[in-house]
This record gives C-alpha cells, sequence and structure tokens, in this order.
C-alpha cells in the first residue's frame, strides 16, 4: 500500500480560495446586521437614519467578496 | 448590446410620458393624481427625499439631483432586465456600462470638492487633519489608494459582480432542473431533484428582484456619500 499518498485532490484549488475569502466578509455583514438590529431595539425612533448606515456598511463589507469573485478574471 | 439600448428607449418613454403627466396636471390644477402620476412621484420622490436631501440637505441635494436621478434609475433599468424573462441577462452584468457609471461619481465627487475647496481639497483628503505628522508616510498611501483608486473601482466591481453572481446562480439552478428532468443519465426518483431545483431558482428569482433594486440604492446612496464627504468641512 502506498502510505506517501494519504490525501489527493483533484479540480480547481482557487474555489477553495473563495470559500475561504467569503468567510470574511460573511462574518462582517453579520456583525453590521446584528449590531444595526441592537441598535434599532434600543432606540427605534432611529431605525430609518441607521438603516442607511447599515446598506453603507454591507455594501463596503461585501466589496471584499465582490473582489475575490473578480480575482479570476483580472488575474486568470 | 440590444438590451441596454431596448431598456435606454424604456426609460426615455417612461420619463418623457410622466413629464407630460406632470406637466398636465401642473397646468389643469388637477388634485387627484392618476396612477400613472403617482407611480413617477412616489419612485423621483424616494431619489430626492431619502437618497439626496437626507444625505446632502436641500440645497446640495438638489444641486446632484439629475445625476443621481439619472444615476438610479439607469441602474436599476439595467438590473432589472436580468430578471425578466426572454432577455434574462442584466444591461449592468458586463464592465462596461458599471464603470462608465463609476466614473461619472469619480468625476463629480472631485468636481464637488474642487468647487468647494479648491486644490484644499486634495490636501486635505490626503493629509487627514489630527494624525501625527509621522504618521503620514503610512497614512497618505492609504487615504490615496482607498479615495482615489479603490472608491471608483469598487462601485464598478460590486455593482458588475452582484448582477454576474446573480446569473451565475440562476443558471446553475434552471440548468440543473433541465439536467434532471431531461437527461436519460438520471435515473428513476432522481428526478424529483429538477422540483427542488426548480423551487430554489424561482425563489433565486425573487431574491435577483430584490437584489436589483437594492443595488440601484446602494449605487445612489455611495455616490451621495462621496459627494457629502467632499463637501464636508474640516473638523
Amino acid at each position: 500500500m502506498d502510505v506517501n499518498n494519504i490525501a489527493a485532490l483533484s479540480g480547481n484549488l482557487a474555489v477553495i480560495g473563495y470559500g475561504l475569502a467569503a468567510v470574511g466578509p460573511g462574518i462582517g455583514v453579520g456583525l453590521v446586521v446584528s449590531k444595526t438590529i441592537e441598535s434599532i431595539a434600543r432606540q427605534p425612533e432611529l431605525a430609518a437614519r441607521l438603516q442607511v448606515t447599515m446598506w453603507l456598511g454591507i455594501a463596503f463589507t461585501e466589496a471584499l467578496a465582490l473582489i475575490g469573485l473578480a480575482t479570476p478574471f483580472i488575474f486568470a | 448590446m440590444m438590451i441596454r439600448v431596448l431598456i435606454v428607449v424604456v426609460l426615455l418613454v417612461l420619463f418623457t410620458l410622466w413629464a407630460g403627466t406632470f406637466k398636465k396636471a401642473y397646468e389643469k390644477g388637477t388634485v387627484v393624481p392618476s396612477r400613472f402620476q403617482l407611480m413617477g412621484e412616489i419612485s423621483l420622490n424616494f431619489v430626492r427625499n431619502s437618497i439626496a436631501r437626507e444625505q446632502l440637505g436641500e440645497r446640495d441635494g438638489d444641486r446632484f439631483l439629475p445625476l443621481l436621478t439619472t444615476i438610479f434609475f439607469t441602474v436599476l433599468g439595467m438590473n432589472i432586465t436580468g430578471i425578466i424573462p426572454a432577455l434574462n441577462i442584466a444591461g449592468t452584468s458586463v464592465i462596461g456600462l458599471p464603470l462608465v457609471l463609476a466614473l461619472a461619481a469619480y468625476v463629480t465627487f472631485i468636481y464637488a470638492g474642487i468647487k468647494k475647496h479648491g486644490m484644499h481639497f486634495f490636501t486635505a483628503s490626503l493629509f487627514p487633519a489630527g494624525v501625527p505628522p509621522a504618521f503620514y508616510i503610512l497614512v497618505t498611501p492609504i487615504e490615496f489608494l482607498s479615495t482615489f483608486i479603490l472608491r471608483p473601482v469598487t462601485l464598478a466591481l460590486r455593482l458588475m459582480m452582484n448582477m454576474i453572481a446573480g446569473h451565475l446562480l440562476l443558471v446553475l439552478c434552471f440548468s440543473a432542473t433541465w439536467f434532471f428532468f431531461t437527461s436519460t443519465q438520471v435515473e428513476g426518483l432522481m428526478r424529483a431533484f429538477g422540483a427542488g431545483t426548480f423551487l430554489f431558482g424561482f425563489a433565486f428569482t425573487l431574491f435577483e428582484i430584490l437584489v436589483a433594486f437594492l443595488q440601484a440604492y446602494v449605487f445612489t446612496l455611495l455616490t451621495t456619500v462621496y459627494i457629502q464627504l467632499a463637501l464636508a468641512d474640516e473638523h
């Protein structure tokens, strides 16, 4: 039995790379939304303004995941 | 792409009709708006009140309103083609259009900054106040990169990649449905998976409508915020 080869992987490694790259923005967007919900629960009258800020925060965080998605098009 | 031409024509016709309706209602002094007029008022007021005026204030908001309205409705119209049957691809899912819109936003916020502060706009944004002088070695390149390079790049990329990802998801779901229903390799109960993927495809189509509106909103909002940051006085 060949013991040198314990695990083998075939296919495109970039897929795993993008999966890892999506973890950070995923956590980030989650934090943004959870903090906004917390703030709205504390001060419901500020909901409209907090939501605008939330969308901005999501847009900035999400950009990281989308840069990851664009990378293969740029460097391939 | 023919879709873009089509959408531009649709938008032009829509806005000409709206302008005609508004003019007629104004001249006649009609109190109760028609449905078509109300639709126009609601969508135009949305951009004016909850994006432009809320972020920029009444005076500056109205100054940049034409650009913001154009950006919002162009992006929305081009995005929505992604889920219209028989068109099925978003006009914004190719780099050209997002790039042009992002460049328009880029030129506008730099113009707004120069108009308000002159050349001081560049020094103020590259050398932010309240930082110890030694740190400018580190801060200035980062500020330059994030303000003058990453802003337009992320504006264009965010829009385009959202549309591409949405399109890929829909293609994945519906081509899986096609495979499970028609392929001869699939046997027996495995065909039932096709119904599941079809449902997923339908759900993602609804999600794509949300994304189309959201991306139009986010693009316009970010343009507004960049203009606001350029106009802001130093603290």
